[in-house]
This record gives structure tokens, sequence and C-alpha cells, in this order.
């Protein structure tokens, strides 16, 4: 191709090697390898926390066609971007666009993931790689520049969601009257705890947008002694087993009775302190094409997803049962309680990227919180099994 | 929701530009989706080259016009329980539109299934729609609706210069047009509310991206959208005249999922049942979005989604409109996911229309709002370049790819021409883009000029780019490699490397590389896929596949149609997926091969592999060297895969049926000229010279007329019929540049011939099967173009005699084993060859379902010989038929501005409808009707140049006096007329600008019917006559423009009502065959 051009390659535990160029930074990078089947939304997952630990294989061949924006704030939160920082540990593609052309750009892609770090290749067979993945599993990996290799490196092992937590405690509010101090000012919002285990911003932004107040706090935070009117978990990365104080929190929640709605992540911590079990996916689900069905309707909604885990249906408890299913392999897609006031989802109603389906999720989560309604409107209209 | 137990579904007709094969490929799946559900199927379709009308597809088949009379007849005789109108295009969309607002549904209690009508008449009338979405905040583009000439001046005030005019209720953008100023609105909106009740005058959003979606949506309110695709071409462009890539490239995820979101949003809000396609035009510099329009129905653009994903859209909407969620039907690719769900891609599919404008003098070569094309090609591959280049290959055109080009191509005048070509795009602007950039036109510029987003333009540079080093690089495997990554074929390097294409491919072979065989299979590799729909890149390193058979000798290679194109259409499509049922039931493996969206063939249900590819020497030998298929037919798929019959032979291949050399000795003029010499067969005097004073020696002694065409002809390309040596002149020095290299071939004219086809079978030289058909018009008109009647109505026992024995030793003596053709002229019982074709032709799927006998299911058994088949003699296939099929061609030339609608040696037409009569009469009325014609009530206007015509047609023009038919005609006609005491009204002459007026007369359609036609040896001269024929076409009034034709219609309609066009089923005329063979 081009005479500046480096090889580097992807090194699998199995011991197979895939030859690419590197267009990212000149560094040897180790994680899990995954695949997402996304075919737009790469700045939008690049910084998802989700992927910590992982190098990411985009199945979608040709990418970087629309470069990367530029670093705008708005409310304390990068516009276009679902984090501060790139989250995975490298990134291979099929065919990388050199030359890119947006008006929302600023940098190519390459540009961007050198001033981040993190090593990429394209020009590699990505089909082949994710049929291996698909037919092995999910296994390490490690992107090799220059020769410069590494041990290979299990993120799993380690309890990634409190590497992406925030470190301390951030409030979310719409601004509700020109104030140039940007302080928030506090009207009789809805107080939500959102326990960071690796936020997406876009989660953050749904809420705010909907008029509630976010309290964004770590992970290991001992919320309960908050002043607060719901608890949200968020998505994150990594063994949800591995966030055990949280799980005793959010256990604690729940004998209070307090409203709780969760995401991803979110889905099995609740699942795991509702006394329910979860467990490593294959090759888990990452993409913007999964059916999810809400039970017991004819309802199908097509959503977001990156998770590597999930949820044990068969061991949730007495009083608990499952609530969207994975009209594809059959898989948990959320968990709700009898009593209405705690659920979750597995996928992702932020979208960002992907599809804005399931945005009413927060609508009603919305209209529990302010009209203490436990069966609202929104889903009540999902449940008819009758046709047009 | 009860599911019915019968259905009526209604296909649409003739191929035109703007409804095209991707309507068989519709309709197909609904049946296939039926019939899976045990319901009983009536089909609609005059369409007889299509698979949707072929047996085993709908229970009951109406060879039939689609207007709401004939379709009242059947539901009255059928009395089905639900109607599907979505399968069928705008046509059958419209018809039901018809019957609804008639009351024949209510009245006959036929359920309207998937969309109800009254979401239909919100997305086709433009008020409605616009209110319609502005009830859910979505944005249209400014506009109002108008229905007279004085609102359109009106509005486009308000909006502002330029302003885009729009016809609601059209087909392919038909009369719609960007237009600048007050004259040019006041000309578009008087042509095009000639045709329709309301027009539209919009606000130009030229340059904006242009992005579609297919959506589906089910009864109970579930959506998804299968595919976006993004307009390489900006807004004004119409989508079927632009390359489409799918899925989108330049939209970032907001851009992206904005547009889905309001997708969703739209067609809930419309109440759509089943699949629909929505476009939108979006600022290339912002987030500002227009809804264009929605078709809730199947279209173009469906077929393309289906295609470039494997979501089958059809087969889905069809078992949505049953009542059936989209959780409940599975994804047919990996059988156990759902199909609700949006397919994931992991490569990129790049459609490029393909266009026929070289045939049609004078038409205006600009590309714009309204369609031209008359086919498309879509190639699939893992990175841009090699996507498109693959495309244009496919196209068929010469074009070896982006670059490597013949002066066709990369001729402009100079840079002003290039920019002129950028701004004002034709058929060929890619090739422009191309030369700007070898030129260094700034890509920022090209842009400008082209709006053509830059992420695209640097693709195409990165294949200048690579042009360019291997012109100065020398050849290594690395940089043969990155070569064949950006979709470089060895032609190509060859051209550049001033070597053979085979030297090459030995070189590549030699260093091992080769293409890797993917699949399409909806879910990006996530989940294990069944699917055997495939594709080559280069940019891989391993196959998803492996050969199919192997050793085993069971499989057979079918080389596909290609691109639609005038003289290459769906009959084709037709013999090939014929052909591929026909192996199946033998049980051999069957692989395909085909790059056209728009077939059936291209089904992957239908073969047990598909590989959507190129149809060139070098992609069908990487195939071919991967499966080692048994043996390869070519036979089926017209003149492409023909034309690679030496090629392939040279390389090894096995091709099954009459050898290669024989095809040869058919298709070199020279050696065939020989066989019919030594086969004391006639044939029309020829001569094959590059020399001026050759020429007209030539010609003088054969005397005038002549036929001419230079020597390579492909459906009659650039030939023509000259009358005198000035013609001759004219011919020699500006339509051809005679050299050595490209000499003429002139034929002796016969003038008043009759043209007669046989369309056969033959084995080992001997023939199992023939039908003889006979065109009604007179040779000189192309027999694509002319009406066949089959069995033939009008010919000599001597004639029909001697054909079928001119046949026999042709076949003979070129030892013809598979289908083949014969075209004769006949002139008081002598009898002479024109043509032949061995392979199938296009009046195969007329022959078969006239005769029902399955020739190609034949003619593939005896291909098969070699597997121990054996077929059954049978010989006159017409012998026991007591009804006459007739063939009409469809034409579109209301498509084709400014160009003469006359019938000549070239081929024009578009499509074809064939329907039965139990006489001539009958069919041919059903026929003409099937492809717009409409008998005339009362008025009919006659002019006619030259006396010899008006002889011609004297008694047929005083019967229609004496029936009390109203004759208008024009001076000449007129004077000639009432000089043999046929009363008529004279009209004054166009430049007489007098009253009453024969453009007005026409323009007001104050005439049901306009018999044109000119003078044999006019020539294609600007004269009234001309203006007289465009403008019936313009202003939608039935036009007759050949002798022959007018003598057979006015005889119909003088002995037929419409009453006794009977509405009888294909079950009810032909009789059951049961062919033995084993």
């Amino acid at each position: 191709m081009f005479k500046s051009e480096k090889s580097a390659k992807l090194v699998l535990e199995d011991g197979s090697e895939f030859f690419g160029i590197s267009f990212g930074a000149d560094v040897s990078k180790a994680g899990e390898v995954v695949f997402n089947t996304g075919m737009v939304g790469y700045p939008e997952t690049l910084t998802d926390p989700s992927y910590r630990g992982q190098i990411l294989i985009l199945t979608y061949p040709l990418i970087g066609n629309y470069g990367i924006p530029f670093d705008k704030m708005l409310d304390k939160l990068l516009i276009d971007f679902e984090s501060a920082e790139i989250h995975v540990q490298g990134l291979v593609i099929a065919d990388y666009a050199m030359q890119y052309n947006h008006w929302n750009s600023v940098k190519s892609l390459g540009e961007w993931l050198q001033l981040h770090n993190i090593p990429a290749l394209c020009d590699i067979d990505t089909r082949a790689l994710t049929k291996k993945i698909r037919e092995k599993g999910v296994m390490l990996g490690k992107i090799v520049v220059n020769n410069n290799d590494i041990p290979f490196d299990d993120p799993n092992k380690r309890n990634l969601a409190a590497e992406v937590s925030c470190k301390e405690v951030i409030e979310y509010s719409k601004n509700n009257v020109n104030n140039e101090a940007n302080e928030i000012i506090n009207t009789n919002k809805k107080k939500i705890l959102l326990v960071d285990c690796g936020v997406k911003n876009n989660i953050i932004r749904n809420l705010v947008a909907r008029n509630l107040h976010v309290i964004r706090v770590p992970l290991d935070y001992d919320f309960l002694k908050e002043e607060f009117d719901a608890v949200f978990l968020t998505n994150g990365p990594g063994d949800p087993k591995m966030c055990d104080i949280t799980i005793k929190n959010v256990k604690k929640a729940l004998q209070q009775d307090i409203t709780t709605f969760g995401i991803c992540l979110g889905n099995q911590l609740l699942a795991l302190a509702a006394g329910a079990n979860t467990y490593k996916l294959k090759y888990g689900h990452r993409g913007q094409n999964q059916p999810c069905n809400l039970i017991g309707s004819k309802r199908c909604f097509i959503t977001s997803q990156n998770h590597g885990f999930a949820v044990d249906d068969a061991t949730l408890p007495e009083g608990w049962k499952a609530w969207f299913v994975n009209a594809n392999d059959g898989s948990n897609e959320g968990i709700i309680h009898d009593s209405g006031l705690f659920k979750s989802v597995q996928f992702h109603p932020e979208a960002a990227p992907g599809p804005t389906d399931t945005q009413f999720l927060f609508d009603e989560f919305c209209q529990i919180l302010q009209e203490k309604r436990i069966q609202p409107e929104i889903l009540q209209k999902f449940d008819r099994n009758r046709g047009d | 929701m009860q599911k019915p137990k019968k259905i009526l579904v209604i296909g649409s007709g003739a191929l035109m530009i703007g409804q095209a094969g991707e309507f068989d490929f519709s309709a197909s799946q609904c049946l296939k989706s039926l019939k899976e559900e045990q319901i009983e199927t009536v089909l609609i379709n005059p369409n007889i080259a299509t698979i949707q009308t072929s047996e085993g597809m709908a229970d009951k088949i109406y060879f039939l016009p689609i207007t709401p009379y004939f379709v009242e007849k059947i539901i009255e005789k059928e009395k089905p329980e639900g109607i599907l109108l979505s399968f069928g295009g705008q046509t059958a969309l419209n018809c039901g539109l018809d019957l609804d607002k008639a009351g024949v549904f209510a009245r006959y209690g036929v359920q309207v299934l998937g969309t109800p009508v009254k979401s239909i008449r919100d997305t086709e009338d433009r008020e409605l729609f616009v209110k319609k979405l502005q009830e859910i905040n979505v944005k249209t583009a400014k506009s109002f609706a108008v229905r007279n000439v004085a609102d359109a001046l009106k509005a486009a005030q308000q909006i502002g210069y330029p302003v885009m005019v729009r016809s609601g209720f059209s087909l392919g953008g038909r009369g719609s047009g960007v237009v600048y100023d007050e004259t040019e609105i006041f000309e578009t909106s008087q042509k095009a509310l000639a045709n329709v009740e309301q027009i539209l005058i919009e606000e130009y959003l030229g340059s904006w991206k242009e992005i579609e979606y297919e959506v589906v949506r089910d009864c109970y309110d579930n959506c998804i959208t299968v595919c976006n695709m993004e307009n390489f071409d900006p807004m004004g462009i119409h989508t079927g005249e632009s390359i489409v890539v799918a899925p989108s490239q330049t939209l970032d995820n907001n851009e992206y999922h904005m547009l889905r979101e309001i997708s969703l949003k739209v067609i809930r809000h419309l109440g759509i049942i089943g699949e629909c396609n929505i476009q939108y035009a979006l600022h290339p510099e912002s987030r500002e979005y227009r809804v264009i329009e929605v078709n809730a129905r199947l279209s173009r653009s469906s077929a393309l989604a289906s295609k470039a994903t494997g979501y089958p859209l059809a087969f889905v909407a069809a078992k949505l409109a049953l009542g059936y969620s989209l959780l409940e039907i599975k994804n047919n690719i990996t059988k156990i996911t759902t199909a609700c769900f949006e397919p994931a891609l992991d490569y990129i599919v790049v459609k490029i229309p393909r266009w026929d404008l070289k045939k049609f003098k004078d038409v205006d070569k600009r590309i714009g709002s309204e369609m031209k094309s008359v086919g498309e090609v879509m190639a699939i591959g893992r990175c841009f370049e090699e996507t498109i280049q693959k495309a244009i290959r496919m196209l068929n055109i010469q074009a070896e790819g982006l670059v490597c080009n013949g002066n066709e191509f990369t001729e402009f005048n100079d840079i002003k021409d290039i920019r002129n070509a950028l701004k004002h795009p034709t058929d060929r602007r890619i090739f422009a883009i191309v030369e700007a950039m070898k030129q260094e036109i700034p890509i920022d510029e090209i842009a400008l000029l082209t709006g053509i987003d830059k992420f695209f333009l640097y693709k195409i540079m990165n294949i200048i780019k690579m042009e360019k080093r291997l012109c100065e690089d020398i050849l290594t495997p690395e940089l043969l490699m990155q070569a064949k990554k950006i979709g470089f074929s060895d032609k190509q390097i060859g051209i550049l490397l001033h070597k053979e294409e085979a030297e090459i491919c030995t070189y590549r072979m030699q260093h091992k590389i080769m293409p890797f065989i993917k699949q399409i299979d909806t879910l990006a590799a996530e989940y294990p896929a069944q699917t055997n729909y495939l594709y080559l890149t280069y940019n891989a390193n391993e196959h998803d596949i492996t050969p199919s058979s192997g050793t085993n000798n069971n499989s057979v290679l079918v080389l596909g149609s290609g691109a639609y194109r005038i003289g290459s259409s769906v009959e084709f499509d037709w013999c090939c997926v014929s052909c591929v049922k026909a192996l199946k039931k033998i049980g051999k493996e069957t692989i395909m091969i085909n790059c056209n969206p728009e077939t059936v063939s291209t089904d992957y249900d239908e073969c047990d592999r598909l590989y959507f590819e190129e149809l060139t020497l070098e992609t069908v030998m990487q195939i071919h060297y991967f499966e080692k298929p048994y043996c390869v037919i070519i036979s089926m798929g017209g003149q492409i895969p023909n034309n690679l019959a030496i090629d392939l032979y040279k390389n090894n291949i096995h091709i099954l049926g009459t050898s290669a050399e024989n095809i040869d000795c058919a298709e070199d003029r020279h050696k065939f000229s020989k066989l019919l010499d030594r086969l004391q067969i006639e044939q029309p005097q020829w001569i094959e010279t590059a020399s001026i004073t050759e020429a007209k020696k030539f010609a003088e002694a054969v005397t005038y007329p002549i036929l001419i065409r230079p020597s390579y002809v492909l459906s009659g390309a650039a030939m023509n019929v000259l009358y005198n040596e000035e013609y001759l002149d004219i011919y020699l020095r500006e339509a051809v540049a005679l050299n050595p290299k490209h000499p003429v071939v002139i034929t002796k004219f016969i003038e008043h011939a009759k043209e007669i086809e046989i369309d056969a079978v033959a084995q080992n030289g001997e023939i199992i099967i023939f039908a003889i058909s006979e065109h009604i018009e007179h040779a000189g008109v192309h027999s694509g173009d002319a009406t066949m009647v089959l069995p033939c109505q009008k010919i000599y026992v001597e004639t029909s005699r001697k054909i079928e024995d001119y046949a026999r030793k042709i076949a003979k003596a070129l030892e013809i084993t598979g289908p083949f053709n014969i075209q004769f002229l006949a002139q008081d019982n002598y009898v002479k060859v024109i043509e032949c074709n061995l392979r199938a032709s296009r009046s195969f799927p007329f022959c078969s379902k006239v005769t029902n006998y399955n020739f190609i299911d034949i003619a593939t058994k005896v291909m098969l010989r070699e597997f121990g088949m054996n077929v059954e003699y049978i010989g006159d296939a017409t012998k026991d038929i007591n009804y006459v099929g007739v063939k009409a061609a469809q034409f579109s030339f209301s498509r084709l501005k400014k160009t003469d609608p006359v019938v000549g040696v070239e081929m024009r037409s578009t499509g074809e409808a064939a329907c039965f009569g139990n006489d001539i009469d009958e069919a041919l009325l059903k026929s003409l009707a099937a492809t717009g014609f409409s008998i005339p009530q009362k008025s009919i206007l006659v002019s006619i140049s030259g006396d010899k015509n008006r002889f011609r047609l004297i008694n047929e023009l005083r019967r229609l006096y004496e029936n009390g038919y109203l004759l208008y005609a024009t001076e000449h006609t007129s004077a000639f007329l009432t000089a043999n005491g046929i009363a008529n009204y004279r009209l004054y002459k166009i430049q007489d600008k007098i009253e009453p007026n024969v453009l007005s007369y026409i323009r007001q359609q104050r005439v049901d019917l306009v018999i044109s036609m000119p003078e044999e040896s006019e020539g294609e001269l600007k004269t009234d006559s001309f203006i007289i024929r465009r403008t019936a076409i313009d202003f939608s009034v039935p036009l007759i423009n050949n002798v022959q034709l007018a003598k057979a219609v006015i005889d119909a309609i003088l002995r037929k009502k419409q009453e006794e066009l009977l509405p009888l089923a294909l079950d009810e005329y032909v009789p059951k065959r049961t062919i033995v063979n084993n």
C-alpha cells in the first residue's frame, strides 16, 4: 500500500497469528479478543467503558470513513463520545479509510487512536477471525507492533468496573436557568443515584434530558447514606461477580424497596443481588441488531448490546422473573421483580451507538418515579397480543 | 386474523423503464411464501417471460392486461378472499387503488391484505402525505400540490427557482424534473398534468445526500429496518439512476440512527403492514433532513436490499400480510434465528444502473430525476474500490473497471468538457470523475461539481494511484496482490503492462494469488449459517466454504444473463431458472453465477450455490477452479455466457451441449455463410468491407435498400437501413469510423418480407422439439420489437416446410445439442436465413408457455444425455394447439425524451407481454392492451407519409370509416382519403398554427389513437410526422407506427369487442402434457 506502513500482528492464545498493517499507536497491547457486528458508531463504541481490557474486532470492514469529531463538552459530558477515554486495548479491522470526510470531524481514526496510545490493525480478514472466535469462544490475544512482544493478559481476573468507575461523586442536572457559574440549580427534581460501573454518557444524557437529577457515584460507594429517589445501575466491563461490594449495597437497597433500574452489567448485578446467578457467554452479544422479545407479548425490539456475561434465568428466586428474552438464542435480556419496583435490561436502551427503539424504558422509569405508578401505560400497550 | 384460503396476486406486467425484473423477484417470492402456507393462489400477469408465471408458482395464471377491467373479471370468476397489491410495482398498486375506488373489492368481499388501501393513498397522494408527516413533526421538502399550470407557476415563485416538479402516482419519476425558470415550469407542468391530476412543485435539494431505508412492520407493531442504502450520486438524480452503496458509508451513528428512528415513526404512523421504502435527503453539512417519499410496496430498492443483505423482504412481507408477527418467522439463512432482526453486513454492496441510451437517436443523455436506465448490476466486496471495479465490469459495456478503458470512456475534448461532464451528469459520469482526477482537478472541486461525498472520491483516487504504480513499478507478487485487493482484473493489469490477460493470470496463479469465497449470512458471522449465497474477494485469507461436490461429477455450473438491457432481459433469467430447476429435478447440484439483483436466478433458494459475481472469463475460471464442477452450461443466459464459449473451451472447460467450435461457426459470419452455402440454404447477399468503393459497388449490384452495421453487433447496435448512395456516404463518413480494423457488414435488405422464427431443441443434430412463430411486422423491425404470433396464422405450407427442413439441416451440420433459434425471411415461398443462435433465445419462454412444453426443461435433459437422460421426440410443439398466443413489445419511449418512437432494425423495446385468445384478434388485442394500448372508441388520427403506405392501409381505413369511426388526418393523408371516398376531418399541420391543429388535438387527447408512420426511405429527419408521434407518446395517446400492425389491429377492433376478450386462465387454453423421460 504505502511505503510508510508498518506491519503488525494479532496473536491469539491458540497460537494463530493474523498479520496486518498498523494504523494506531506504536505500542503492543494484550487483552481479551471480542467482535462487534455494528455497522456504524466506532467513536461511541471505542469510548464505551464496557470494552475495558478487550481487543475489539469490528466485523464491518470499512471503518474510519467519517473520521472523529471534535471534543465538545455539554453539561459536563463530551457530546460525541461515551466517555473521555478509548477503553479498548486495541482495534482490529479490515479496510481503514486513510482519508475521511465528515462535517463534524476533525481528525482521523488513526490519529485519535495514536493520541490515546491504542494500537490498531487493518487489512485483516476480520470475518475469518470472527468465525474463529464464534467457534472457539472469546480468547486472549495481543496486538504486537514492531515485534515488541508482550505476554497475554486476562482482564477478567481484574475488577475492570472499578478501573473505569468515577473516582468521586459528580452531579448532573439540566440547567433550567441561565446560570453563568454553571451551578446546578436544585428544583424539585427526582434524584437518581447512579452507581457508575463504567457508565456510558448517553445513559446520563437520557436521564438528565428527562429532567432528573443524577448523582453519579463510584462503584463501591456506600450510596445508601445519600438522599435519592431511585438507584440506577449502569453498564460496565468484566465479570459482575467481581463487584461484590456493589452487589451487597444493591441487596440493601432492595430490602428498603428503593426503585432500581439496571442496564447491562446493571442487569447482572441486580440479578446477583436478588440471589440469581450469572455465567459467561461463549462469545457474547456485541452489535446493534439483537432482537429482544418482551416476554408474554408478541413485541420484539431491536437493541444495541455489548456484554460477555449473562443472567441465568433458571436461578431467579421467587418474586423475580425474566422480563425480556433474546429472540435469537433465548438468553436473558432483562429481569423484573413482581413489585415492579426493581427491573433491569441486558441491552442498551440508551443506544449510542445503535437503535433507539427501547428509549421508552427511560420514560417508563421516569413515570414510575414521578407518578408512583408501577405499571405505566407505556409498557401496557405492548402487552396486547392482538394485531392491527 | 383468519388466513384466507385463496389469494389473488397482481403482477407488474411487461418490463419497462422504472419497473423491471425486480417485480418478478418480489411476486415469485410472494407466491413461494403463500405456497408454504398452502394457500391457493391466482396470479394475473401478462409478462410471459417471468418466473412467477411458470409452472409450480401460482395455482392459476391469467395472462391478461393488468387493468381494472380484467382484474375485476378475474375477481368475479375466481372469487378470491384476499388480494395482494404490493408485489407488482406501481402498476399493481395503481390498479388496486382504482378497483378500490370503484368499490370492486367491497362488492365481491375481497380483503386487501397487508398495507391497507388508506395507507397506500396517504403515501401516494402528495398532499395527504405531507399532511400525514406533519402530524408527527417529520420534515418533508417544502412543496405545493397543484392541479393546473397557473398554480404551478405561483408555487414555484413562492419557493424560489430552481424548483423540482414531481408527479404523484408515478413510477420511476416520470414527468419529474428540475426547472430553472418560468418557461420551463410552464412546459414541464403542462406535460405532467396531461398524465396525472396533480403535480408537486417542491423545494430543490440538489447536492443533499440521498439515503434510503427499507422498513418492515407487522400487525403487532414490530418494526425493523432491514437495510439502509446511500446514493453515491446526490439528490437530483433518481435513485434508479444513481450508483448506490449498502450500507451507508458516510453517515455517523447519529445520522444513521436518527433517520432509522424517523423511518419507524413514519411507518407506524402510516399504518403499513409489510414492507416499505423511505427516501431521505440529508444535508451534507448538518443533521437537516427531508423525507422525500415513501413507497408502500415492494420496490426496486427492496429487491436490491434483499440481495444486498440476504433478507428475503418480499417473502417476509407476504407472511406479514397473512397476520404473522415478525417473531414467528425464521431467518431463512441461519434457520435458527428470527426474522425479527436487522441484518449486519460484513461486506459492501455497490449497485450501478445499466443504460442503453445509444440505441436511441437524439435521446437526451443527461441523467436526472427521471429514470432512463434499463437494468442494474450489483457487486459485493470487502472494500469500495474492489466492489465498484467489479460492478463496472458487470455492466458489460466493454469497460474493464474504473481505469484501463477504451477511448469511448476516456475521451473528453478538454478540461472544460470534463468539468461540464461532472456538473451535468450523463450515463458516463463515473468515467468523467476518473478523467478529472487524472487531469489533476482537485478533489474538492470534483466534490463541489458533482455533489459526491469526498469519501468516495478518495477511494476512487486509490484506484488511480494504483494504476500509476502498475505503470511505473516492476510487477511483484506484493504489488499484484495489492492491485487485486482494490479490484483490478487480470485484463486491466495486462493492459497497463502491455501483456495478455492470460500471462497475468498465469503469473498470478504461480504466486498463488487467488480470491477467497465468502458467504452472505445476514449476521456478520455471529451465527453459523447454512447459506449458499457467495461472493469472491481478495481481501481475505480463508474460504468460508469447501467445494460443493468435488470429484463425484455431479455439479453443474450455470452462467446467468447479467444486467438487463435492451435485447437481454427477464426471458433469459427464466431460461436460467428453468434450467436450474430441471437440473435439480434430475438430482444435480447446481451452481449459478449472476450479478443482476433484479432476478430470480440470484435468489439463493433457487440453486445449491449462488455466486453473486462477474460473468467474466477470469471470475468464471476462478469459481470453476474452486468448485471443479463436472460441466458448465452457457446456453441459457443469452449472449454474455455465449460469448465466453470459445475462451472457456480454450481453457479446457467442459461445456455442456453444442460444442464451442460449432457455436463459433454460427457466431462467425464468414463461417456460417459458408456453411449455408454448403447446405444450399439461401441467405441475403452480404459483404464485409472496409472500403467505401467496394461498399458502393456492392450496394449497386444488389440494389438499395441495404442493411449496414459495424462488424461487431450486439442486439443491432448502430444498424441502419439505407435507401440510396447519399445516405451510404453519410453513414460511412459519420456513423462509423471505417478502417480495416473496423469494417462494416452490408446486407441486401429485402423489403416486404415476412419474418419467421423457429425455436427448437436438438440432440446430436436431431431436432427433438420445435415451434415456428411469425411476426406481424415485416422484416426490418427487430425481432425483439416485433409482434409475434404462435402458432403461425398466415404462412404458406411450403414456407413452413422449408423452414423446418432448413432448421434440421443446420442442426445436423452444427451437431446441435441443446436450445437454438433461427430467424428467417420469407417471400413468395423463398426462405432465407438471417440469423442463427445456438442458445436459448428471447422467445423460449413464450414458446414454452404457449405450447405447454418447457423447451428449457427438454434442452437441459438433452444436454445431460451423457448422464443417461433420454428425451422423447416431440416434433412440432404446436400441432395440437387450437388457440393463439401473441407476444407484443413494450416500449418505454415516454421516458426517453426527444427520441422518435419508431420501430426499426435496432431493438428499442424494454419488455414484452403475451396473451392468449381463441383467435389472433383476441390474443392481439389483449396483448396490446397489456402493453398500455387501449381500444379506440371513436376518433383515430391518421398521418401517413408516402402514398405507398397509404395504399397499403386504404382498405382498413375505409372499413373504419364505414364502421362509424371518426378519422382525422393531416394534409396529404386527408387529401388521399378524400380522393378515395373516405370522409375525414382534416387537421392543420403543426407549422400552419391554425386550428383545428394536429398538435392540439393530440395534446388535448381528443383522439383515441394515432396511426403514424414515416416513409421507409425517409431516414431520421425531424419531420412533422416525428413531432406527431413524439407528442402522442408525451401525452399518452396510443400510437401505432407500423403498417402491418395497423392492419392487424384495425382488423381486430372491427371484429372484436372488449366483452369478447375472455378472462380465461392458462390451463383453460393449453393441453395437458405428460412428458415421459427417465
